[in-house]
């Protein structure tokens, strides 16, 4: 009895022992493909990595972080990339995720293409000072009923250099039957606070990241980010500014009007505040202080659905109504936009109408 | 006439036959189900997992006559076969897809992430296991395991026409997917029991 068992246990060891270590040679050796040159925008980089694993992971390894969310599998096509050489055919995971044009300019999914030979890729500059950071979260605060406030403290690495109006990418941890995701949001703190970032979320309704922060994220938990992205920042000249921004979307501008003070720019600034009702609104006193501390900074937020009969004492209407009344000549101004689609459009039009040329309108769309 | 008086050709030839139709392991046994109802909705990825599953099915159940009749039988582990199987099934699927990733990155896109699938298909450890309970020597143990991924592979490929060609968006809500996949299939299997009695061996 004690031997037959003895003799079965000894053979399913050793069957699987031989097959594993069959395999592992195996992999050795059919699967090693040497060392591979990764060209980067027409030779301006080129890395030197190990070839056999994808694309992103041997990026990431040389701390060239591409967005993605799904960490690999193919289901999340953020890691989109041109690839113009050496990423062999398109594979049937990636299919559903690239259109005609894509295709045409040999985007793909890093996250599917394997590094098997040199490779000629293209990937936006900025993508290059992206880095992965590990944070705490310092500090969790409501702002209205349906936007929080976070203050992050980063911990690995421990500091950032970004632009005012830059975003970075939240990664949210698994929770009630929803995946891991990764969502963009702007940074509302000032760049010259190095070890810490605030962000401002609103709950989208059924949003799986907003939800897991407004509901689920605790002070003290750890938290992965990765950033900063984006080209939305103050420019360079000296033209007066028209901000406008509602709801969560005052992140950026919040963090441009700060930073602009303590740079000491005296540019002449106007930020139009839309908001619902009363309840929707947050950091008022934040910005009257602004508005008293720099006399170049005026501050005008604008209810649309507050009851007539109300105590609001400020503007009433449509945030472009506003904007309309207040500049009725806009062609001398720059404008910095952040909020919804239509919210933006719309302000584009009345902007326009009133004389602004289109390059000197910026804006943040999401 | 019975198997043991016929030649060794015209046995397998038989054996072959009655894998491919009247035994059908999709439609009389209704095994691999899942890697079926999950891969069929295109004729093309139907024909790529079909052609795996056959490839990988004919190679296993020689691999697994081999290990059951020279190491199992005469260490008295028969019992272990389940197991085995399993594993010897997993090793070499791997294997292969290591190999055709090297040698033909054509093959290995449009078969490759199917491979991984196989590893757990319960089509191709159902064959080797129904191959034991007949006396098959090794040719025929390796044409019932042909057969068999032969007759998977034209079930999936009948079903991936079908659905193609099937506008799932015209039925009613709780028919979409799996649910008109399964009487697609039903109604298959009820054509191919027309095969059943056809042979007897």
């Amino acid at each position: 009895m004690l031997t037959s068992i003895l003799i079965s246990v000894g053979f399913l060891l050793a069957c699987g022992l031989i097959l594993a270590a069959l395999l592992v040679l195996a992999e050795k050796k059919i699967l090693n493909y040497g060392t591979c040159h990764i060209h980067i925008n027409n030779g301006k980089k080129t890395l030197d990595v190990e070839g056999g694993s994808s694309l992103l992971n041997s990026l990431a390894e040389q701390n060239i972080f591409i967005p993605s969310a799904c960490g690999g599998r193919g289901t999340c096509a953020y890691c989109k990339l041109k690839v113009n050489e050496g990423g062999g055919s398109i594979s049937p995971v990636e299919e559903p995720y690239l259109s005609p044009e894509e295709r045409q300019e040999h985007v793909r999914l890093s996250c599917q293409v394997k590094v098997r030979r040199d490779l000629s890729i293209e990937i936006p500059d900025d993508l290059f000072s992206v880095r992965r950071f590990h944070a705490k979260v310092a500090r969790k605060r409501a702002l209205t009923h349906d936007i929080v406030e976070l203050r992050l403290a980063l911990v690995e690495p421990t500091t950032i250099e970004f632009e005012a109006g830059q975003y970075i990418q939240l990664e949210s941890a698994e929770y009630k039957g929803h995946e891991a995701v990764m969502r963009g949001y702007s940074i509302s703190s000032v760049p010259s606070d190095k070890t810490h970032l605030e962000l401002i979320i609103r709950l989208v309704p059924d949003g799986i990241c907003s939800t897991w922060v407004v509901q689920h994220l605790k002070e003290g938990a750890n938290i992965t980010l990765s950033g900063p992205y984006g080209h939305f920042h103050l420019s360079d000249t000296t033209a007066p500014i028209i901000c406008i921004a509602g709801g969560s979307g005052m992140a950026p501008i919040w963090s441009i009007l700060r930073d602009m003070k303590e740079k000491g720019l005296n540019r002449p600034a106007t930020y139009f505040f839309g908001a619902l009702t009363q309840r929707d609104l947050f950091f008022l006193d934040e910005f009257k202080q602004l508005a008293k501390e720099c006399p170049w900074f005026t501050f005008v937020p604008a209810l649309s659905k507050e009851p007539a009969d109300s105590s609001w004492q400020g503007e009433r209407g449509l945030i472009t109504e506003v904007v309309d009344r207040h500049f009725p000549d806009t062609s001398q101004h720059e404008a910095y936009l952040c909020g919804s689609p239509g919210m933006i459009d719309a302000a584009i039009a009345v902007l326009k109408k009133n004389g602004m040329p289109e390059a000197n309108i910026f804006y943040d769309k999401f | 006439m019975e198997l043991s008086q016929m030649s060794l050709f015209a046995s397998c030839v038989l054996i072959f036959v009655s894998a491919t139709f009247t035994d059908n392991i999709l439609m009389a046994r209704f095994l691999g189900m899942c890697s079926c109802l999950g891969v069929s909705k295109k004729v093309d990825t139907s024909l790529g997992l079909g052609l795996a599953v056959m490839f990988v099915t004919a190679v296993t159940a020689a691999l697994n006559y081999l290990v059951y009749q020279y190491m199992l039988v005469p260490l008295h582990l028969e019992y272990l076969k389940l197991i085995i199987f399993i594993v010897v099934i997993a090793a070499f699927t791997q294997l292969v897809e290591m190999i055709i990733e090297r040698t033909s990155e054509k093959l290995y896109n449009s078969l490759g992430i199917f491979l991984p699938l196989i590893t757990v298909n319960c089509a191709i450890l159902g064959i080797s296991l129904f191959m034991l309970n007949k006396p098959y020597s090794f040719w025929q143990a390796f044409a019932f395991g042909l057969g068999g991924g032969l007759g998977w592979f034209l079930a999936i490929a009948l079903i991936g026409g079908i659905r193609e060609k099937i506008n799932e968006s015209a039925l009613p809500k709780g028919l979409e997917g799996p649910g008109i996949t399964l009487i697609i299939i039903g109604i298959m299997a009820l054509g191919f029991v027309g095969f059943s009695g056809m042979i007897k061996i």
